[in-house]
């Protein structure tokens, strides 16, 4: 008798890069040589990234998740039952199951909001995304005013996920109040920060969400063209959005007259070209207009002068995509998670040297502490962990008495850190902070798009100042010169590239300062 | 220009895959139609650059003066985006080209380790080309899988939790395959 069974094994990116595919590959041809014909669903990842490639199974008490599965674990699994009907305590018997996956502890402690459908559904399957609740949003706010639009946003206390946390319905409302004849929003997934992953994660596993919020966005503001302008690294993304926005046009959701409304918005996607000051809104509107991705100065805020000189709204992936639940579920609905000024949850990504590493989405207030240890489950490498880059490469690196810190945008900035785009960092004790705040400096040499002196020169230099520490020329002088020039490029930088750059630097003399004083036999340490 | 980049059709598929020149006729042929699709859309250029590093490889000098006069730009401006973005190459590159990332989360699992050991297994520094055009080595700064960390990059696809040993084995496979389709007598007209 052939028997169907339905499997999912992810095509994001990460499981990709795990191997993935050949596990989908040899799952198939050994499905094929017994009498089990497998229906393969190819989802995105859940974000338990540890676990993947994580292979799931649909039975009758639900789904079942095996993890992390290589090509050569599949013949035991299948004899232990993986495409059976199996109970559950014969699949028990493999030491790969997992259990139920809604039931593994990491995925049921968290809040999805935004992630709700990442790694449940086909990324490309509108049938899927529609029956999750997906479009619910567009359908209510295609009745309602452009005022009343932006009312509910601002009411969900939505702030930008991109880092700068700006409310999202104050931005929509300058550019709503701005008439022109032609309005953009631009989605921007330009997701450069080093341990940040959500944004791609959101685009492979449920670009759906994306494009809904935009939607939404572009009726919010009367704008008839959006863009999501995403960095040429992110290659599967590009296939999947693209591939979605084709699944979109065809069934109504985009182009002309949306679902018979004589509502019009299109959408496009750009791809970038490796720099990461284009994930600064008006470098990233630069870059879109042709141009070298050089930052420009405001006023005029893009709300009222943006692309092409016309008012645009730029939003992070995570902000457009959570547009989608707010409107399904209403703005109190998310407003009432969260702490102080932060509202709704966070999609925080744990990432480097984690036992555990993933996504983790919840709601703000979350201890750093928490998602390190509860969720990250401690250093992989076993070693005591050191210190933290919160943020993004313009983090701060925190010690461990800054760790009982609640994840909320003021609570960080108030000890000098920065939540940013809710990228976890860890180092263990191997690690050697002359080097990190070096890096620094020198990934800005690498990214400074060079319109401001602080930011182009002061990077240079600031390199040359600590291999002159490393070398042990003049040290003290060279750290209060280094301390000094971290001062001007803060106060004096045109945007964050070079007003944040000094951060980590700052935080790592701070907090790690005997990394600056060892003997200068390291010298070959450092690239 | 090059005598194997003389020689018609065949040769340009060559060129496409990013080893050796193109001759001038097959730029301006390869442009010409580039930008007759793409110069009347809004912000066509990173579009427009895009599809000629796509299809020749890089974006050759010669091209630029071509674009510029299509999009009413000076050729400075059109060297002045080409080398603002670490994407876009103005020299032919390798075959393959195999990105190592060097961001906080790969070095927090020894990815500066995996970065001397990139170079010292290929012999090359950064945006350095193999001896026989195979493979190009770039840095990257984050691919976005940041829980799998250390990264490279190879073509499109990513590979996650790298070591030197999966790097070589990488490399070896990358360095087989074109040897394995001359030895077929199919594939040999």
């Amino acid at each position: 008798m052939t028997t169907i069974v339905k499997v999912f094994i992810p095509r994001d990116s990460a499981a990709l890069s795990v191997g993935a595919e050949r596990v989908s590959k040899k799952l198939t041809q050994l499905a094929a040589e017994q009498d089990t014909v497998v229906d393969l669903v190819r989802n995105g990842s859940r974000g338990l990234f540890w676990l993947e490639p994580m292979v799931e199974v649909d039975t009758p008490e639900g789904r079942v998740a095996y993890g992390p599965v290589a090509p050569k674990d599949l013949p035991s699994l299948i004899e232990a039952g993986l495409l059976n009907n199996a109970s559950p305590s014969d699949r028990q018997a493999h030491p790969l199951y997992l259990g139920l996956t809604e039931e593994i502890e990491y995925l049921k402690k968290q809040q999805r909001l935004t992630f709700a459908r990442a790694g449940i559904i086909d990324p490309v399957s509108l049938t899927d995304y529609k029956s999750t609740h997906g479009y619910d949003g567009l359908v209510r706010a295609l009745d309602m005013s452009s005022q009343a639009l932006v009312d509910e946003v601002k009411d969900s206390g939505l702030r930008g996920r991109g880092g700068a946390a700006f409310p999202t319905g104050i931005k929509w409302q300058t550019v709503l109040n701005t008439p022109a004849a032609q309005k953009y929003i631009i989605c921007n997934a330009d997701e450069g920060d080093s341990g940040t992953f959500a944004d791609r994660l959101q685009m492979e596993a449920d670009p759906f969400a994306l494009i809904e919020g935009m939607t939404i966005a572009g009726l919010a503001v009367e704008a008839t063209q959006g863009y999501i302008y995403l960095r040429e690294e992110y290659p599967h993304a590009k296939d999947i959005l693209n591939e979605a926005i084709q699944v979109a046009e065809q069934n109504g959701y985009l182009g002309e007259n949306i679902l018979d409304s004589g509502k019009t918005f299109h959408l496009e996607v750009r791809i970038g070209a490796k720099a990461y000051i284009c994930g600064e809104e008006t470098a990233l509107m630069e870059s879109l207009e042709g141009k070298r991705g050089m930052v420009r100065p405001k006023p005029p805020l893009p709300a009222i002068e943006g692309l092409f000189g016309q008012p645009t709204v730029v939003n992070n992936v995570l902000s457009l995509s959570t547009i989608a639940i707010i409107l399904a579920k209403g703005g109190k609905f998310y407003q009432e998670f969260g702490m102080g000024r932060s509202r709704g949850t966070m999609p925080f990504q744990l990432a480097g040297n984690l036992k555990y590493p993933g996504l983790v989405e919840t709601a703000f207030g979350i201890t750093m502490k928490e998602l390190l240890f509860d969720f990250g489950g401690g250093t992989r490498s076993g070693r005591p962990m050191r210190s933290v880059q919160s943020g993004g490469p313009l983090g701060a690196y925190l010690p461990e008495s800054q760790w009982h810190l609640e994840m909320d945008y003021e609570a960080l900035s108030a000890e000098g850190a920065v939540l940013g785009h809710g990228g976890l960092v860890a180092f263990d004790d191997t690690v050697d902070m002359l080097e990190q705040a070096r890096f620094s400096l020198e990934f800005c040499v690498e990214e400074s798009c060079g319109k401001c002196t602080p930011c182009r020169i002061g990077s240079t230099r600031g390199v040359e100042v600590i291999d002159r520490i490393r070398a042990d020329e003049n040290r003290d002088d060279n750290l209060e010169l280094l301390e000094d020039l971290c001062d001007t490029m803060v106060s004096g930088s045109l945007c964050a590239m070079g007003g944040m750059t000094p951060f980590p630097v700052q935080s790592a003399l701070e907090h790690f300062g005997e990394d600056f004083q060892k003997p200068s036999n390291n010298q070959e340490a450092g690239q | 220009m090059t005598d194997a980049n003389t020689q018609g059709a065949g040769q340009a598929a060559q060129a496409s895959n990013g080893q050796g020149l193109a001759n001038q006729a097959e730029i301006e042929s390869v442009v010409g139609r580039i930008l007759v699709e793409l110069k009347d859309i809004p912000g066509p250029l990173l579009p427009i650059l895009h599809e000629v590093q796509h299809q020749l490889g890089y974006v050759p000098d010669s091209s630029l003066p071509i674009i510029g006069k299509a999009l009413n730009i000076s050729r400075a401006e059109v060297h002045g985006v080409v080398t603002f973005y670490h994407h876009f190459s103005s020299k032919p590159r390798g075959r393959h080209i195999i990105e190592v990332c060097r961001a906080e989360s790969c070095q927090s699992m020894g990815g500066r380790d995996l970065e001397a050991h990139a170079k010292s297994a290929l012999g090359l520094d950064w945006y350095q080309t193999t001896m026989d055009k195979e493979i190009t080595l770039e840095p990257v700064f984050c691919l976005g899988n940041c829980a799998c960390s250390p990264a490279i990059r190879v073509g499109d696809e990513v590979y996650g939790r790298m070591d030197a040993e999966q790097f070589d084995e990488i490399v070896d496979e990358l360095r087989t395959v074109p040897l394995a389709f001359s030895a077929n007598p199919a594939e040999v007209k």
